[in-house]
Formats: C-alpha cells, sequence, structure tokens
C-alpha cells in the first residue's frame, strides 16, 4: 500500500510546499508514524472507542475553559455572580457553561471505561505497564484538576466539598494541621484559597494533563495497541514488514472513530440540552446557594466520579485515637492501581482466554465499584454503611489476592491470529 | 486487501461526512464567536444616560459619560450661535460632509435644537480631550480666538458647533453622539429618537 | 458481549436511582408548569411583582430580559412590572432593606434568583400551599414543608389559611406524638382551590424561568442539535462501513 501524504496528489503546488515543510519540520513523518503507517490491530471493539473519545473531551474542556475563564471572577466575593453572568448576561454562556460541566464529567465517565477495558484485555502487561502507569498519572491528575475545578462556582457544596477535602490532609499526625493550613493559605476555605485553586485549574494541572497525554500517546505507539485478543500483531508480520493482522490507523480507525465520536456527542448533547444537572448528578442543587461558612449543606457528598474512594474513607473506621486510617485507605486503593502489572500473573491477557476465577473476579470487582459509588452518595446509613465495608474490602482483595488467583486460574490456549 | 473498490462511493460519503462536519464544526464555532459580544450586563452599562438639562445656564457646560467616553453638553448663547455663523471661512468641513453625526445633526449648529451641542469630548485627532475655551480672545489663543474647543496635545481647534479648523492636526470635526430630547428639560443620551441604540 | 452489557445495565441504574431524595418528611406535590408557556410566564411575572419583590430580590433577572424573554413592550412593561420607578436594564431588587428585614423577621428573605434550583420546583409550589394557622407562631402560620419557617402566608388573602389535620401515633414506648397529617381545603380567600393552584403554578413557572432564563432556548435547541447529530452519525457509519469493507 502507497503511504498516505498530507499532501495528496493533485495540486502541485501543495506538494511542493508540503515538501518545504518537510524539509523544515518532520510533517508528513508524524503523520505516518501516528497516524497513516501506525499499524493497529484489525480486532479493536466497542471498548476500543474510549481513547479517542478521552481526547475529544480533553480539547472541549480545554476550549469551554478558556472561554469561561474570559468571563469567571476567581473571587470570594464575585465568583458565584459571575457564574450566574456566565448562565445569563454573557451570550451562549449558559451553552459554555453546560458544556463544560457536563464534558467533567463525560471525562470521567470515558476514563472508566477506558480503563476497564485495559482491565479486560490485560492490556497493562508487558510490554505495556509504562503506558498502563502514564494512564494511571492521567487519571490522578485528572481528579486533582476536578476537584480544584469544583471550587470554582463557589457555591455551597464546592465550599463544603472543598472543605470535607482538604481536611482530610489534616489527619495526618503531627503535620496536619499546619499542612491543612497550607494548602488553604488561610484558616478557613477563603478568597486566597479559591484564587490558588483557580490558578491549578485553569494553568498548571491542563499544561500537566497535556503533557502526560501526549506521553501517553508516544508510549502507545512505541508498543503498539493491544487487541480483545491480547496477543501480539507484531508477530505474525508480512512480507511488507506491516502486521498481517494489523491496519493504518488511518482511515481506517479514523472513520470508524468518527463514528463513535457521532455517537458520544449525541448522548453528550441530550444531557447537555435537556438534563444539565442530570437529577443532581452533575450539577448538584446545593449549589446553586452561594457558598456559605455558616451553613453546612443537609448532605454533602462529592461529586459522583469522587464517591467510590469517598465511600472507602467512610468505611473505615477511626483507630487510635485517628482518622488517618481511612485516608490512608483511600490512597491506597488509587496507589495499588500502578501495580497492577506485576499483580496479574497469568499466562494470558484478555478476558477471552482467561478461566473462571478472573472472569468472575473482575464483574465483581465493576459491581463493586459501582456499589461503593452508591454508597458514597448516599448518607452514612445503614444498609450503606456495611455495603461501603464490603465494597471496600473486596477492592483490595481483589488487587492483593491477583497474584494468587490469576496463578491458580485456568486458562484457553491463545490464538496465533488475532480474531475479527 | 481489496477486491474491488467503489472510488466514486468512497469519494462521495468522505465528501459528505466532511462537509457535514465543517458545517457542525461552524455551528460548534457560533457560541464561542458570539460570547465576545457585549454581554447584557455591558449593554444595560451602555444603555442611554438620561441628563436633566434644566438647570444648565446659557453658555455653561455639562460633562457625563457614556460607553466610557465624555459627552459635553453646551447651552450655547445668541451671542455663541452668531459666532459660527462668522468663522465659516476658518473650516475644514463646516457642511459636516466628512464627520460622524446622526443626520438630525448634520446642519450648520450640528444639533437638533441649535441651543443645545451635543458632542463627544474626543478629539478626532489622537483621542485626546480637547479643552473648552468658550471666552473670544483667550489670553493664550489669541485676539482672534472666537471661542471654541482646543486641544492642548496637538494644538486642534475646534468651533462651538465642534467643527474643526483648517490647517490644524484633526481630519474632522468632533463626533455627535445619538441623542434625543425627552420632554423639554431631559437629553436621553445614546437613544435615536424613540428608540435606543 | 454478555458481561459488558450487564456493566452498562448496572450503571444506567445506578444513575437513575441516585437522584437525592429531598430530605425529611411532607410529601410534595408535582407543580406541573412549563416554561415554554408564555402567558403563564407573564402572570406569574406579575404575581411574583406583586406579591413576592417587597421582600425578595431577584438579583440576577433584569426588567429588560424579562421583557425580551416574556414578549412584552416596554410599555407593558413599566405598567404591568416595574412599580420601583428603576431603569429597565436594572435587576429585579426588592425595596426592603435588608437590615429593616433582619429586624422584622430574624432573617432576611432569601433572594429567590436560583430558588428553583437549589430547592426544586415541586419544593417552592408545595411550600406555598402548605401554609396552616399555628397560633403559637408570632405569625399566626406555620409550614408543612419549611416547619417553622419565619415568612407570613403572604397568600393567605387569596388562599385563606388552611387547618391543620394532626394524628396521634403511638410509639414504642407508648408515647403519643403529633403528626401532620395533611392540611384541610382553606376557605375564605378570594380564589378557589383550582384557581389558587393556578396562582401558584404560574408564580413557581416565573422562578423556574428565572432560575434559568434560557431553559425554553436550550430545550427547543436541543432538538436541532440531536437531528444534525443524527445526520453526522448515519454518515460517519456509512463512511465506516465502505472503508471497513477493505479489511472483512
Amino acid at each position: 500500500m502507497a503511504a498516505n501524504t498530507v499532501a495528496p496528489a493533485g495540486a502541485g503546488w501543495l506538494r511542493s510546499f508540503g515538501a518545504w515543510i518537510d524539509e523544515r519540520f518532520p510533517m508528513t513523518k508524524l503523520w505516518n508514524e501516528h497516524l497513516a503507517e501506525y499499524y493497529a490491530p484489525k480486532n479493536f471493539n466497542t471498548w476500543y472507542y474510549y481513547g479517542s473519545l478521552a481526547l475529544l473531551v480533553l480539547v472541549l474542556q480545554i476550549g469551554t475553559g478558556i472561554w469561561l475563564t474570559m468571563s469567571y471572577k476567581p473571587s470570594a466575593a464575585e465568583a458565584f455572580g459571575s457564574v450566574e453572568y456566565i448562565m445569563r448576561d454573557v451570550e451562549w454562556g449558559w451553552l459554555l457553561r453546560y458544556l463544560h460541566s457536563t464534558g467533567g464529567s463525560a471525562f470521567f465517565i470515558v476514563v472508566y471505561l477506558h480503563m476497564f477495558r485495559a482491565m479486560l484485555y490485560g492490556s497493562y502487561r508487558k510490554p505495556r505497564e509504562l503506558l498502563w502507569i502514564i494512564g494511571v498519572l492521567i487519571y490522578l491528575a485528572l481528579m486533582a484538576e476536578a476537584f480544584f475545578g469544583y471550587l470554582l462556582p463557589w457555591g455551597n457544596m464546592s465550599y463544603w466539598g472543598a472543605q470535607v477535602i482538604v481536611s482530610l490532609f489534616g489527619t495526618f499526625p503531627l503535620v496536619g494541621d499546619a499542612l491543612v493550613e497550607w494548602i488553604r493559605g488561610d484558616y478557613f476555605i477563603s478568597d486566597i484559597t479559591l484564587n490558588r485553586f483557580f490558578a491549578l485549574h485553569v494553568a498548571a494541572l491542563p499544561l500537566v494533563l497535556v503533557f502526560l497525554v501526549v506521553v501517553h500517546i508516544l508510549a502507545l505507539h512505541e508498543v503498539g495497541s493491544n487487541n480483545p485478543d491480547g496477543i501480539e500483531i507484531k508477530k505474525n508480520k508480512g512480507p511488507d514488514g506491516h502486521p498481517l493482522d494489523g491496519i493504518p490507523f488511518h482511515p481506517y480507525y479514523t472513520v470508524k472513530d468518527l463514528f463513535g465520536v457521532g455517537v458520544f456527542l449525541l448522548l453528550f448533547a441530550a444531557v447537555v440540552f435537556f438534563a444539565p444537572d442530570l437529577g443532581g448528578l452533575f450539577l448538584e442543587a446545593a449549589n446553586f446557594e452561594p457558598a456559605n461558612p455558616l451553613l453546612t449543606p443537609p448532605h454533602i457528598a462529592p461529586v459522583w466520579y469522587f464517591t467510590p474512594f469517598y465511600a472507602m474513607l467512610r468505611a473505615v473506621p477511626a483507630f487510635a485515637g485517628t482518622q488517618v486510617w481511612g485516608v490512608l485507605v483511600m490512597f491506597a486503593a488509587i496507589a495499588l492501581l500502578f501495580f497492577l502489572p506485576w499483580l496479574d500473573r497469568a499466562p494470558v491477557k484478555s478476558i477471552r482466554y482467561r478461566g473462571p476465577i478472573y472472569k468472575v473476579a473482575l464483574m465483581l470487582f465493576a459491581l463493586a465499584f459501582i456499589m461503593l459509588g452508591y454508597c458514597g452518595l448516599m448518607p452514612a446509613v445503614q444498609p450503606f454503611k456495611t455495603l461501603s465495608v464490603v465494597g471496600t474490602i473486596y477492592y483490595f482483595a481483589f488487587f492483593l489476592l491477583m497474584p494468587w488467583y490469576t496463578r491458580i486460574d485456568s486458562h484457553k490456549p491463545e490464538p496465533g491470529r488475532v480474531r475479527s | 486487501m481489496s477486491e474491488q473498490v467503489d472510488r466514486g462511493r468512497r469519494q462521495l460519503l468522505t465528501a459528505a461526512t466532511s462537509l457535514t462536519g465543517a458545517v457542525g464544526v461552524g455551528f460548534a464555532a457560533v457560541p464561542f464567536l458570539a460570547s465576545w459580544q457585549p454581554s447584557a450586563r455591558a449593554r444595560a452599562l451602555g444603555a442611554p444616560v438620561e441628563i436633566d438639562i434644566s438647570k444648565l445656564e446659557p453658555g455653561a457646560m455639562l460633562k457625563v459619560e457614556w460607553r466610557g467616553k465624555p459627552v459635553w453638553v453646551v447651552r450655547r448663547t445668541p451671542a455663541m450661535l452668531e459666532a459660527l455663523e462668522a468663522g465659516i471661512e476658518r473650516l475644514a468641513d463646516p457642511g459636516s460632509e466628512q464627520s460622524r453625526q446622526p443626520d438630525y445633526a448634520k446642519n450648520p449648529a450640528r444639533a437638533v435644537n441649535p441651543e443645545y451641542l451635543v458632542v463627544l469630548g474626543v478629539c478626532t485627532h489622537l483621542g485626546c480631550a480637547p479643552t473648552s475655551r468658550f471666552e473670544r480672545g483667550d489670553a493664550e489663543l489669541g485676539a482672534d480666538w472666537p471661542g471654541g474647543f482646543y486641544c492642548p496635545c496637538h494644538g486642534s481647534k475646534f468651533d462651538l458647533a465642534g467643527r474643526v479648523w483648517r490647517g490644524v492636526p484633526a481630519p474632522t470635526n468632533l463626533e455627535v453622539p445619538p441623542y434625543a430630547f425627552a420632554g423639554t428639560d431631559r437629553i436621553l443620551i445614546g437613544a435615536d429618537g424613540e428608540r435606543a441604540v | 458481549m454478555k458481561p459488558v452489557k450487564i456493566l452498562l445495565a448496572g450503571l444506567v441504574l445506578a444513575w437513575c436511582t441516585a437522584t437525592f431524595a429531598a430530605g425529611a418528611g411532607y410529601p410534595l406535590e408535582p407543580a406541573g408548569s412549563d416554561v415554554r408557556q408564555t402567558a403563564s410566564l407573564q402572570r406569574g411575572a406579575r404575581n411574583f411583582v406583586n406579591y413576592c419583590l417587597g421582600c425578595h430580590s431577584l438579583q440576577y433577572v433584569r426588567y429588560s430580559r424579562v421583557a425580551q424573554d416574556l414578549g412584552l413592550t416596554e410599555q407593558e412593561l413599566r405598567e404591568n412590572l416595574m412599580f420601583t420607578g428603576t431603569r429597565v436594564h436594572e435587576p429585579m431588587l426588592s425595596a426592603m432593606p435588608a437590615a429593616a428585614a433582619l429586624g422584622w423577621f430574624g432573617n432576611a428573605p432569601p433572594d429567590l434568583s436560583l430558588i428553583v434550583r437549589s430547592r426544586g420546583l415541586d419544593y417552592v409550589f408545595t411550600y406555598l400551599k402548605s401554609f396552616y394557622a399555628d397560633p403559637t407562631r408570632p405569625s399566626g402560620v406555620n409550614n408543612a414543608v419549611l416547619p417553622n419557617t419565619v415568612m407570613p402566608h403572604v397568600l393567605a388573602s387569596l388562599q385563606g389559611v388552611p387547618a391543620a389535620r394532626w394524628e396521634a401515633t403511638t410509639d414504642a414506648a407508648g408515647q403519643q406524638h403529633q403528626h401532620l397529617a395533611g392540611l384541610e381545603p382553606a376557605t375564605g380567600g378570594t380564589l378557589t382551590v383550582e384557581e389558587f393552584d393556578g396562582f401558584v403554578r404560574d408564580t413557581v413557572n416565573f422562578l423556574d424561568y428565572a432560575a434559568e432564563p434560557a431553559k425554553a432556548k436550550r430545550q427547543a435547541l436541543g432538538i436541532w442539535v440531536t437531528l444534525f447529530l443524527v445526520i453526522f452519525t448515519v454518515l460517519a457509519w456509512l463512511l465506516k462501513r465502505e472503508y471497513w469493507r477493505d479489511v472483512h
């Protein structure tokens, strides 16, 4: 197959302009390496849409975020009013804001599905350990980005959510109080806290995120994409040196992802235009009241994407006079993700060829994660307290017992070539 | 790989999808571009300014701010209005052909009611604020000064209808903003007749 | 793939059921209002100005925007909605000084710009209908939705003052508890029960509009955006299928 180049045959001046650039910048080389001659397995299924969708949401968030910054005022006195100013007085401001607020939740949805895909098909296994670790770093940066951004509307839930999360650092022995004061820059969540969270949300973390995403893609294109069969397509190359089961990303996966983008945008637009609050999940009712340091909302819950970890935090009781254990459990739950490539000892990657133990364990893991998220949204009463404890124990057991149960689990032989 | 590729169909679908996508991007760009329009707050702040002229003495001047610009209202005496006729040969654009004003102010007095001059206090040269020198034979401007506006930045001179002199840096007459009388003792700056701009 | 479907179904289920309970107690009645009904919004705006604006502001809502969205001319706006002598572009601020309100009620009447979004449409609707006579309160009334509210029953001349219906329940320890079971239909107001329901429905409809002036426009635009995206998605699917003939 002839290489597709940026400048197609036809207009001669366009081709010579392309050549002029190529002598000075590797435009055609980059295009070929990452799109036209990047060979991806031909058996991607629905789970493989979420990577490109995450990239789309990142661009959407950066675009709408820059535009919101143009009218938003990061001060305790003006922040809440400036959001209402955007919603009412700025032409189309309501749409920019809803795109951004819905985009925040959409980001986590596609990232969670993307991560679950990696767990289904063993995409974190050798040689993709670093790719997975970079991905977990993106997830961490995304959580920080979401947390800082959530304070900015300066609603009462923003305020008390930040209050609760920042207070977590106060549970650390000895340094806790000093640490909390340092994070807030004041003796309570105040104007200065809002101002620094704003700086982190609109400048620092977006830079980190974009950098990590570029590194993630470079790492992916170095090792090549995994696939639902979990076998290396590079092992079977044709006479032309290209994998027999691989197809160029462009045009085959660009057009396929374009279709994915269409379906995603349909769902996304449905939320933006018909249910931007999504029943209080995406925009919480208490956040339509301005921040009030003297009045706690009746029920504080983080936004849905944090609630699995929030449920773990609440599931751990105070012990030896400190509540730090819950905080440690919560951080450990995220830290465990980094070790996943070495916890899994199965001889095969994909769920298709794994034995029943892992299949059941992974499905239960997904259900436990959703259950934890649900419990985190609910008040700390029964049965949610017990369910949170059960979910937390299962979450840790899934990871910590993985070296054992993946080794004793049976498996089916992997095929030599991918199945279509 | 392929036995038969229907190139025509492929090109048609590529073109149709690209075109639809481009239209979609175009629509999506509208909110971003339109959000740079003056917001409802900016329009509220830029709404017509109502001023009370009942207490304005003949020969005196009122200054108000409208859309970030100084607006001058001068109540001209009969002597001031006569001086407008006298000095016509000194002016660069006596008929206000090259200058900016609403049609109802395109007359020698540059006003709806000749008694009241309404102009922007912004020199048409480089945007300085001219000073009001209504006295004839002003000490600084010489014995033949008929009264008018003088810009201290580069020496542009304007008569009492804001019309610019020949041979000064300013190219055109002072701009007249849209305005309308509301009754006899109120002026709405920024309103064109009944309609707010 | 079956497990995937189960997982997605679980996600959807979690979403649908994770809406928050409105808190303790009194059952809320659906308001049944619709921000697309301009006539209802016009009546609601007039009700708000006549009965609410004395104490409550809409600090984020400009008179001129209301006129524009509700199809009123400036003349109609001035004659029907503007009694405080402000300019048309100004927000709808109450004339009552906040300090005086603190003295009278011990509590400043909240701004109502976002009350429907922070409390819910049905909450505000039911709240306005659920005042009842209670001689133990300084205002002579209490509220079933928000017990011990300091707000007086400003709509009493229209609705009358309903009486509470109490029920005694006995707990496990044999103690008797009085429990608010409901309100008797009010009498003595100038409006019938149905007319009063309509009055409150119009008023909360206006508050719903005030909480999000773009709501009707958002929903109308959403239909066009959806139609466009369907066309795009179908084309993208056809394009994908065409290219993937090479692969299969």
